[in-house]
């Protein structure tokens, strides 16, 4: 690669992190207002329900929508101060996007759609064409080289739409639902050599989702906004462990409550008490996973202590299990095989009795709101 | 108005083989003015078609004054596309991606040669590009440039007239064209101008060959704004429509062989576009 397409920062720069920016949109009655650091090789999701702000934090860091407040300063240089009237145009800046429907040029070949980037940074076409071919090469693509997007697979497209972002050398490589396109299977190999290429990008990534799985697998760390708003933020097995919010519990498949916490015994909002199996005091969060929750057609007698009456909403499959959404005192899901499924002849708006171990919870203190 | 810019802008969507019918007659009331509809618009093209003279056909093709007029009007027609193209497409891009106070009255003023008589467009160009009119004055003083009643003045004329065509079809497909490219250009490193040059125009290729078919096609049949504002000189402004004009009044033959170099013409033209409009749902 050549230098003078790096923008990379210098050695005592590194320190820093490569993206410091706090994006701030105001869109009517909408505002995202996200505090966002990027280290240089370091890959950050950013995930959020549909309509929390994540295609406009993607946008805000590519230029293409002006910040409303805030700061974006990457590698060293401000790309945009609202305060200061500062607002670098997208051509300029050092980012690469991959887009969630790629956006490949249909009239390009797969090379010259990844030359495109090198061209307009000032290479030469025969410079611009070698380097794309490289590109494609390490993507494994060499022999798609001149075939149109429409020539190409769902996975390929995908490898030619990074190829082209990374081609420019950027300090910030922003992908959109990268993976989002494709089928299951296309996208469980495509994952892995994502995998590989953003741990080879030693500039800062964000990766934009709102797939739970290609945050974990890919990001080594999760910022996860609702409503413009940060509600969590930290490495995979801590907010897989602790989900803050409703929506993380669900992204990551746990059953969460809010209550106040007197030694094990925990009392949600709604008046229901449960009992856990760590002694804390004050607002916690109670955790369990699905598959803690036992079903039974009568009371049962003995150990566990959170029991309570429920009635059957709704059954889908999950895996090779069934996940069984049940409502009564408390909105809980419960993972239960299909075997005992059968035995207990489950049918929606059936009454049954629902039982989770004190030991399956987990309790951790509630940030104050 | 032709809603060109619905029609040209995007690719549509496969009409549905079969539709379900519904059982029962066609009343009356509407099949006998369809069928007077389509006779109507038929039979005089049967009529020209019936009374040719297809046994002096050849000989009369190759009369100097035949081909003279043909070769005027051809290129004329063409000039004028051109010269729509290097201004029009410009023109549609601003009016499709760039936000401006009074884009609508733009877009209005754009279309006001369309349904303007020809023969007023005539008379507005000679105001202003007569040797006396507003702008031809000066161009007649500085440069001793004269465009009434020259072949340049015809150029002007059609392109005055068929510009709003190319507008239309070029804006409705810059339009329908995905933006999002233009952004992702942009996320290259390509600025305006080349994101334009290198990802727009080829997208919106198809709407702006076909924008470019409708003006060159407007500019031959071009007749009420070149006789006002170019008259009728042969070889210099004399050109096909002008021509038959001219030669119904002295010989019919001619006026129709002449017709029927126009009808082939038109006949071409819509076999181009074809699958672009005719073939609506």
């Amino acid at each position: 690669m050549t230098a003078d397409l790096t923008v990379h920062p210098s050695a005592p720069q590194v320190l820093e992190p490569l993206l410091d920016a706090h994006l701030v949109v105001d869109r009517g009655s909408f505002r995202l207002d996200l505090p966002l650091t990027i280290s240089s090789g370091e890959v950050v999701a950013l995930l959020g329900p549909n309509g929390a702000g994540k295609s406009t934090a993607l946008r805000a860091l590519a230029g293409l929508l002006g910040l409303s407040a805030g700061h974006l300063t990457l590698a060293g240089h401000e790309l945009d101060r609202p305060g200061s009237r500062i607002r670098v145009p997208t051509e300029q800046r050092p980012v690469g996007v991959v887009f969630q429907d790629y956006l490949l040029f249909p009239h390009l070949s797969a090379l010259d759609n990844v030359a495109f980037g090198p061209r307009r940074h000032g290479l030469d076409r025969r410079q611009a064409r070698q380097r794309a071919a490289d590109w494609l090469d390490r993507m494994g693509l060499a022999e798609h080289s001149r075939r149109k997007p429409r020539q190409l697979s769902g996975g390929q497209a995908q490898r030619v739409a990074l190829a082209r972002a990374l081609a420019v050398a950027p300090a910030l490589l922003l992908l959109d639902e990268p993976l989002a396109a494709l089928d299951a299977r296309t996208r469980l190999d495509t994952r892995a050599q994502l995998q590989r290429h953003l741990a080879a990008h030693p500039g800062a990534t964000l990766l934009v989702t709102h797939d739970p799985l290609d945050a974990l697998v890919l990001a080594d760390r999760l910022v996860i906004i609702e409503h413009g708003q940060v509600v969590q933020e930290g490495d995979a097995a801590t907010i897989t462990a602790q989900p803050r919010t409703d929506y993380v519990a669900r992204l990551v498949g746990l059953n969460l409550y809010r209550g106040r916490a007197t030694g094990q015994t925990v009392l949600l909002s709604d008046g229901f008490r449960l009992t856990a199996a760590e002694q804390h005091d004050g607002d916690v969060f109670v955790a369990f996973p699905p598959s803690a929750v036992a079903l039974h057609p009568e009371r049962p007698d003995g150990s566990p202590r959170n029991t309570w009456p429920a009635a059957i909403s709704g059954i889908q499959p999950n895996g090779d299990n069934l996940r069984v959404q049940l409502s009564g005192p408390i909105e809980v899901a419960a993972d239960i095989t299909p075997l005992a499924a059968a035995q207990l002849h489950l049918a929606p708006g059936q009454r049954v009795w629902a039982a989770v171990k004190a030991t399956e919870t987990r309790t951790y203190p509630a940030a104050p709101d | 108005m032709p809603r060109l810019d619905t029609t040209v802008a995007r690719p549509r969507p496969a009409a549905p083989r079969q539709r379900p019918r519904r059982a029962g007659r066609i009343p009356l009331a509407l099949l006998l003015p369809a069928v007077l509809g389509l006779l109507f618009l038929i039979l005089p093209l049967a009529g020209l078609l019936a009374r040719a003279p297809w046994a002096t056909l050849p000989q009369r093709l190759t009369e100097p004054g035949v081909l003279t007029a043909l070769r005027l009007s051809l290129l004329t027609a063409t000039l004028a596309t051109l010269l729509c193209l290097a201004l029009g497409v410009p023109l549609a891009w601003l009016l499709a991606r760039i936000e401006f106070p009074g884009r609508r009255i733009v877009r209005a003023l754009v279309t006001v040669p369309l349904v303007l008589p020809p023969v007023v467009g005539g008379v507005a160009l000679l105001l202003v590009f007569g040797r006396r009119g507003l702008l031809g004055s000066w161009l007649d003083s500085t440069f001793g440039v004269t465009l009434p009643f020259t072949t340049t003045g015809v150029v002007l004329a059609e392109a005055f007239v068929a510009m709003p065509f190319l507008v239309i079809a070029v804006e409705g497909a810059l339009r329908g064209a995905d933006s999002r490219y233009e952004e992702a250009a942009a996320t290259l490193g390509a600025n305006r101008w080349t994101t334009f040059t290198h990802v727009t125009l080829p997208l919106v290729a198809p709407g702006i060959a076909a924008g470019g078919v409708l003006c060159w096609a407007r500019a031959l049949g071009e007749f009420g704004a070149t006789i006002t504002f170019a008259g009728n000189f042969p070889g210099r402004t004399q050109t096909m429509p002008l021509a038959v004009y001219l030669a119904l009044e002295t010989d019919l033959e001619a006026a129709i062989v002449l017709s029927l170099v126009l009808l082939a013409v038109s006949v071409a033209i819509l076999a181009t576009l074809r699958d672009r409009w005719i073939s609506a749902p």
